[in-house]
């Protein structure tokens, strides 16, 4: 089998222009490059984190254009004048987002490696169910869903967590929903965080 | 990765232009083709990004039918009020693809042309016909539990990946290309192909086709989509199923049947479809229909369930449209 | 509840915890590994000159260039030191690069050629390569016997003999392995992804034949390992050779891809249990013989049926171990390595058992409840496992389960709820640990501990404050770091019982020197439980625990969802209510996916795991998991440690699986013995 191609050719760069939270930061990057490694490597904001690569796990989340988006899969000289928030950007000064502060009293997290692409999974969601987008368990795709707990799961199901802190992400998202007055908040003081 | 250039079109004609010579691949969301560049299985000289051309809208035509734009955004699509109102299946195969981050970086047009997640075809390191003509196929007589049980050959067992695909299929839908000799229209159905002996290629566009829209004609019935996975979300179909079915007086007028993960390409269900039309909407007919477009099955060692799955889920999607559960 | 909330907490939801390759260092390159493509052979030649040609490639190395190393226990570290190739996916050749484009793009640029053979992959009950090893993991036998179990058997009212399988799974934390290897005038520091900072700088000097006072492993947050990172791996060793020949720091993370070939799996097992009990269900008989593989670089033998020997009261037993070194990656830790497979056939042994016998699951177990550790004969230091499932059954509403198979059925969904058992050993390892006072009233707490997402941090905090008598406010405990007192690896849930006898022991010695004012600067004790670890008294030690769990199986796909998972552990004294939740709820959701979807695939013409990605090897994603519930009794054993702790890391992952197929069988009839149960399995048996 010899099924790459030989290639020495030299790298291509071009110049672009990132807007991180907040910061316009101008630089020639590899053609090749991913926002993920341009945030990591060129950037030094470690937040986003490389889990596989291949956008199978979300641990790269970050939000691009109010959206989120896999940074892995995303090449960075396809996104000149993006306007991109990592988890290094949610928080406000030093006061923690409504999800942060709720991800932390939850205790939604363990190891923490996915913890930023949960939180900006997780701050983007929440905009989308503002913008009444359904998902495939909103049972008439047709009509406004309700931000229930089968619907946070399904919306967070591009965010491994081995850890398993799943329970308590979803008890998060429903307190920061509560707080930020997002629908199906009713069901956010039902779940008690800890048993014993 | 090889060293690539990246050029962005603006308009048609440029990416056109820009696709000519050597190894150019069109870049929308890049979530398949950046995956695929990693892996090796791809390796353009050229990235013809066409994510701003002006193919980023949804159109209605009044009476229920759509123009997708190429470069519309799955979750756009998903979002829209007239695809869920008038299509519900195709924005429950859209939401039960992939995640919704994919989904917002996703285009219509990279869905439609997303290449299987076979596990030998993503590893360079092994043969491929679809990969690597004339290779070999290990998956036939290898692991091919989530492989192909309908339309397959000697040299390749692969399922085509997209949700969305199916659904349009069943939708009647067209796709709008610009090529080297200009506009055309091509139903859906005829830009998937079975793999036959010529397994590189998925579909029939020609080098340097650029896919501008999708067209989806009224459908005037109810419609839904039905994924099986592994797990409960975030995951390929084992077998999937795009149905709509019209019911007056308890006889089948028309109905659409098509599914997912059973071939390489997304797969009408023309023989199920026959043995609806005019029958009584019973779950008799149901599986009388299931059976007529399995009787053509030939499952592999490792993934005969398919068949048994393919056959459930049918009968089940027409029972729930037909009673309206 | 009384619970400290994570101390890291904040550095981990602003992205400010550092993980292993993201520590900032000057001028690091980049380095990507390249991995055999043939399943066994030797390496005749490594072409390099394309990789080198690249502009910005710093070196290339393998095995015909490597420096030679120092050989250590563990073949997997002897990184490059041979042409030989054990299994598809080792590593052969790496390269360094100035950016990690042109690292990547350079690794698929070497040639390697080989000259194979075809590899012996498939684990099976009759391969002629197995072999009795001296003794399996933890140090255990390979074999017991008692009396004569045979016989028993056929003598008895109601048998069982059933073969159960698991496949191999893989660990697959969230952060890949990773290093960040730095030399600096001969020395070496390492910033590692690892389950034990004391371990890898051990293994580093010993393979670097370095003066250990060289060498560093800094490990402040570990993105998750489940036993895959309880090693020093290969990435350590090759970040830390190619970071020397390159004259630069360098960042090495596998990638996901390859973690599948080069971080160690649980083995597959296949797995044969016979039980004879009499007409009431009391055990006469219990036969557990397992059959296991490991690779040929290295013998790691599970210790499958161990548990067995643990769990119930019958007068003739044995347990087996048979091994077969295959030309596989190599296996290793993974979450309860033994119990965690073990008790997947014998917890669904009994459940068959009971359904034979016409017995209540719960009241089975009831009855075959040891006075004694029932092969050792040691007395418990307690055990409450009764507790557990009469507490479960409380809770999860037993009592109105109907037995009869198939009995629940809402539309086209069939619901059913089973029960298994759940014991993890509580073990202790000797630690050491200082303890400071600060003239400003705080304290410092050292050990070089690992947190990797278990909540050690936090824990070992709570018991400096307790110990100290003062506000967990006032502490803060400094972990992973090797310069830090030596410290045990995180593993066999031993951790906080293990370092945190170290930490309480440091903070009593610190203790008198507090009834004098703290001098400017400062005042440290420090404290070795070596010779507490070996005193200890002789008792059985375990924590239990019962899984309960509601399966809904839709009979059309086979698609099986799970509403309820309850988990109920007697874990002696628990430190932190918060992150012990946590843990406990992290291994039954683990445990779903062993269940449900985790299943690494074996491809036999090649040699490799197939499915090396996540999209492929399937862990559990939000909307697999629902209501999980783990609840605690309060436990007192004054036989364990200073805070009266069991492990807990572990124990919420075994029996899980077990638990889901006995809900399997109540709910549909059908009996899986196969893991996972999915829906290819399952629908042709509905």
């Amino acid at each position: 089998m010899d099924s790459v191609n030989i290639s020495g050719d030299p790298p291509v760069t071009a110049e672009i222009t990132l807007v991180v939270n907040g910061t316009e930061h101008r630089l020639a990057v590899d053609t090749r490059a991913s926002l993920l490694d341009v945030l990591r490597e060129r950037l030094g904001l470690t937040g986003s984190k490389k889990g596989c690569d291949h956008g199978q796990c979300g641990a790269c989340t970050i939000i691009v254009g109010g959206r989120r988006a896999n940074g892995c899969l995303a090449l960075a000289v396809a996104h000149d004048g993006a306007e991109i928030v990592t988890v290094e950007g949610l928080a406000d000064g030093g006061e923690l987002s409504p999800l942060q502060a709720a991800f932390v009293e939850r205790d939604a997290f363990q190891c923490g490696y996915c913890t930023p692409g949960q939180l900006c999974a997780a701050t983007a969601l929440l905009d989308e169910a503002e913008r009444g987008w359904p998902s495939v368990v909103t049972a008439d795709v047709a009509a406004e869903p309700e931000l229930d707990e089968d619907e946070i799961r399904e919306r967070l199901s591009g965010n491994i967590c081995r850890c398993g802190a799943y329970v308590n992400i979803v008890a998060a998202v429903q307190d920061a929903a509560a707080r930020q007055g997002v629908a199906g908040r009713d069901e956010a003081d039902a779940r008690q965080g800890v048993a014993g | 990765m090889r060293p690539f250039t990246y050029e962005r079109a603006e308009t048609a004609d440029e990416a056109l232009a820009l696709h000519a010579g050597g190894d150019v691949h069109y870049l929308g969301g890049g979530t398949n083709l950046v995956d695929l560049m990693r892996l090796g299985v791809a390796r353009p000289e050229r990235l013809v990004d066409v994510t701003r051309l002006p193919f980023d809208r949804i159109e209605t035509t009044g009476d229920g039918g759509l123009v997708i734009g190429a470069a519309v955004r799955n979750s756009d699509l998903a979002a829209d009020r007239a695809v869920r109102e008038h299509h519900p299946a195709l924005a429950q195969a859209v939401l039960s693809g992939a995640s919704g981050q994919i989904r917002n970086q996703a285009t219509v047009g990279g869905n439609l042309l997303q290449r299987t997640r076979c596990s030998y075809f993503q590893n360079v390191t092994k043969p491929c016909n679809k990969r690597e003509p004339g290779s070999g196929c290990p998956a036939r007589d290898g692991e091919h539990h989530n492989h192909a049980i309908l339309g397959h050959t000697a040299n390749c067992v692969a399922t085509h990946p997209s949700d969305m695909a199916v659904a349009l299929l069943a939708l009647d839908a067209s796709v709008r290309i610009r090529g080297r000799a200009g506009e055309r229209v091509i139903r859906l159905n005829d830009f998937y192909r079975l793999p036959g002996d010529d397994p590189a290629r998925d579909t029939t566009l020609e080098p340097g086709d650029l896919v501008t829209a999708v067209e989806v004609p009224p459908l005037g019935m109810p419609s839904r989509y039905r994924k099986v996975r592994e797990r409960a979300s975030f995951a390929f179909a084992l077998v999937s199923i795009a149905a709509a079915l019209d019911v007056e007086d308890g006889t089948i007028r028309g109905c659409r049947v098509a599914l997912g993960g059973v071939a390489h390409r997304p797969w009408r269900a023309r023989r199920a479809e026959e043995a609806l039309r005019g029958a009584p909407a019973t779950e008799t007919s149901y599986l009388r229909a299931a059976h007529a477009e399995m009787e053509n099955a030939h499952p592999l060692r490792g993934n005969r369930y398919k068949v048994q799955l393919a056959t459930n889920l049918i009968v089940r999607t027409l029972s729930g449209l037909g009673d309206g559960s | 509840m009384n619970g400290l909330e994570r101390v890291e907490a904040r550095d981990k939801v602003t992205g400010t915890a550092r993980y292993a390759v993201e520590h900032p260092v000057e001028g690091a390159a980049y380095a990507v590994a390249v991995q055999a493509t043939v399943g066994r052979g030797e390496i005749e030649s490594v072409d390099t000159a394309a990789a080198l040609a690249l502009p910005s490639v710093l070196t290339v190395l393998s095995c015909e260039n490597a420096p030679e190393l120092r050989p250590v226990d563990d073949g997997e570290l002897a990184v490059f030191q041979s042409r030989t190739v054990a299994y598809r996916g080792q590593l052969v050749a790496a390269v360094v690069a100035e950016t990690p484009e042109a690292a990547q793009e350079a690794a698929a640029l070497v040639r390697v050629r080989y000259t194979s053979g075809s590899p012996d992959v498939r684990l099976r009950p009759d391969h002629p390569g197995l072999y009795m090893p001296d003794e399996v993991n933890a140090s255990f036998p390979t074999e017991s016997a008692i009396g004569d179990p045979e016989s028993a058997l056929t003598r008895a009212a109601v048998q069982i003999d059933a073969t159960y399988s698991t496949p191999a799974e893989h660990n697959n934390p969230m952060e890949p392995h990773a290093t960040l290897a730095v030399w600096d005038d001969g020395g070496l520091t390492v910033y590692d992804s690892n389950q034990g900072a004391s371990t890898v700088h051990a293994t580093l000097a010993e393979i670097f034949d370095l003066d250990p006072d060289r060498v560093r492993v800094v490990s402040p947050h570990v993105g998750g390992g489940f036993g895959s990172k309880g090693t020093p791996r290969p990435n350590v060793v090759l970040a830390s050779m190619l970071a020397r020949e390159a004259g630069r720091p360098v960042k090495l993370a596998f990638t996901r891809q390859q973690m599948f070939a080069t971080t160690g799996y649980r083995t597959p097992t296949i797995q044969r249990v016979r039980l004879g009990a009499d007409a009431d269900g009391r055990l006469t008989s219990i036969i557990h013989e397992a059959v296991e593989q490991s690779s040929t670089v290295r013998e790691f033998a599970e210790q499958t049926v161990a548990v067995t020997r643990v769990m119930y009261q019958a007068p003739h037993r044995r347990t087996t171990h048979r091994l077969v070194r295959l030309d596989v990656p190599s296996p290793s830790w993974m979450r309860a390595p033994g119990e965690t497979p073990g008790m997947w056939a014998l917890e669904s042994a009994m459940d068959e058992l009971a359904v034979t016998a016409g017995i209540d699951p719960i009241e089975l177990r009831v009855r075959n409840e040891p006075e004694r550790e029932p092969e050792s004969g040691l007395p418990w230091s307690s055990r409450n496992l009764v507790a557990c499932l009469r507490e479960g059954a409380e809770r999860f509403g037993w009592a109105s389960r109907d037995p009869m198979p198939c009995a629940r059925r809402e539309g086209r969904t069939l619901i059913g709820t089973g029960v298994a058992s759940a014991t993890y050993p509580a073990y202790r390892s000797p630690n050491r640990a200082t303890a400071r006072a600060e003239a400003d009233g705080t304290f410092v707490i050292r050990v070089a501990a690992a947190d990797i997402g278990t909540g050690a941090r936090t824990a070992l905090t709570m018991i400096a404050a307790d110990a100290l008598k003062t506000d967990p406010g006032r502490i803060t405990v400094e972990i992973g770091d090797s310069s830090f007192p030596r410290a045990s690896v995180a593993g066999g849930s031993s951790g906080t019982a293990g370092w945190g006898s170290a930490v309480f022991r440091a903070c009593e010695a610190l203790l008198p020197a507090l009834d004098s004012p703290v001098p400017p600067e400062g005042v440290e004790a420090s404290a070795d439980t070596a010779d507490e670890v070996k005193a200890q008294e002789k008792y059985a030690r375990h924590a239990f625990g019962a899984q309960f769990v509601e399966v809904a199986v839709d009979i059309d796909t086979g698609e099986i969802r799970v509403p309820r998972m309850l988990g109920v552990f007697a874990a002696g004294r628990i430190i932190n209510p918060v992150t012990a939740r946590s843990q406990f709820i992290g291994g039954m959701t683990m445990g779903l996916g062993m269940a449900l979807m985790e299943e690494s695939t074996m491809d036999e013409e090649f040699g490799d795991y197939l499915n090396h990605d996540l999209a492929q090897y399937h862990v559990p994603v939000n909307a697999d998991v629902r209501d999980v519930e783990a609840v605690w009794l309060d436990e007192e054993d004054p036989h364990l440690n200073p805070m009266g702790s069991k492990g807990i890391g572990e124990i919420g992952i075994v029996g899980a699986a077990a638990a889901v197929a006995n809900a399997v069988h109540h709910a549909t009839g059908v009996r899986v013995r196969d893991l996972p149960i999915t829906p290819g399995r399952l629908l042709p048996l509905l």
